[in-house]
């Protein structure tokens, strides 16, 4: 199966790889997995008290279109507010990386990833 | 002739269950491939000749999948109607999932310590340790009936089976 050159383009070069500080209050950490294929991804956003998404992480084992779901999850949701972020949808990535229905997962796993990493803030700020 | 319409385990004159009589499997496995053996096949026509290829390949995919633990784990479920394989968005313990990273990243940086076979050593050991306890887990609660609870060691697996891949092949790398 061949990868499209977007996909590549993110598995070569990721956006913002990395790891913040899960126990900083204005952290949200996302965790998921595919069983299926045993795929782990990690997705941070660190959120401004306006609600505003200032910067984001992520870290994902598993196949170049996890890997390029969520590089592109972290680049889109910079600068959204926690609302638009949540709103978010695997379709539009998918169809942003021309994903195969094969791997349709990938988005889907990025899209739990950002809603889980949501879910974790607004728990922290209660 | 070899029913293709009976389970895997029904194939092998097994019970259907976790636990494996190994000898039971390998001795008929191979009483089934002396009937299906090419050359008693070679006087017949085509379409029988094709038959006993399907029946060869349908009798292998058998033994490979009764052979190795997570694949009969994996079988057990589909045939209780759970196919842990075609899932595609399941929720995942976020602690376990946590421990799944950690490890990763020990098998990212296992490459960079003093000395690389050691470490790698030592996650091998704690993931085949990990990977023991789900199976037991599996067994116990898959004699329990409780199959919801067997598929959740079974994704548990299926994580730690392809870490434990990952490590091999980066341990054959160290040795090239």
């Amino acid at each position: 199966m061949a990868y499209s050159d977007k996909v590549i383009d993110h598995y070569e070069n990721p956006r913002n790889v990395g790891k913040m500080d899960a126990d900083d209050s204005n952290v949200g950490t996302g965790m998921v997995g595919a069983p299926a294929c045993g795929d782990v991804m990690r997705l941070q956003i660190k959120v401004s008290d306006e609600g505003v998404i200032e910067d984001a992480k992520f870290k994902t084992y598993g196949c170049g279109s996890a890997i390029a779901s969520s590089s592109l999850v972290t680049e889109w949701v910079k600068g959204m507010t926690l609302d638009q972020a949540a709103d978010l949808k695997n379709a539009e990535i998918a169809e942003e990386l021309a994903l195969p229905p094969v791997k349709i997962h990938c988005s889907v796993l990025a899209e739990d990833a950002i809603k889980a990493a949501i879910t974790d803030y607004r728990e922290k700020q209660k | 002739m070899i029913d293709i319409k009976q389970n895997y385990f029904e194939l092998f004159a097994l019970p259907v269950s976790y636990k494996l009589d190994a000898v039971q499997l390998s001795g008929r496995y191979r009483e089934l491939q002396k009937v299906l053996h090419p050359d008693r096949f070679a006087h017949l026509s085509e379409r029988e000749r094709r038959l006993s290829e399907q029946y060869t390949a349908f009798l292998n995919e058998a033994q490979a999948t009764l052979k190795t633990p997570l694949r009969r784990a994996q079988y057990l479920l589909t045939l209780q109607g759970i196919d842990t394989l075609a899932e595609t968005s399941v929720k995942m313990d976020a602690a376990f999932l946590m421990q799944q990273m950690t490890l990763r990243e020990a098998l990212e940086e296992a490459g960079g310590a003093v000395d690389p076979e050691v470490a790698l050593a030592q996650l091998s050991d704690e993931v085949c340790g990990n990977l023991k306890a789900q199976r037991q887990q599996f067994e116990a609660l898959y004699n329990a009936a409780d199959y919801e609870g067997a598929a959740g060691a079974v994704r548990r697996m299926q994580f730690l089976e392809k870490l434990a891949l990952e490590i091999e092949a980066r341990e054959d790398e160290l040795l090239d």
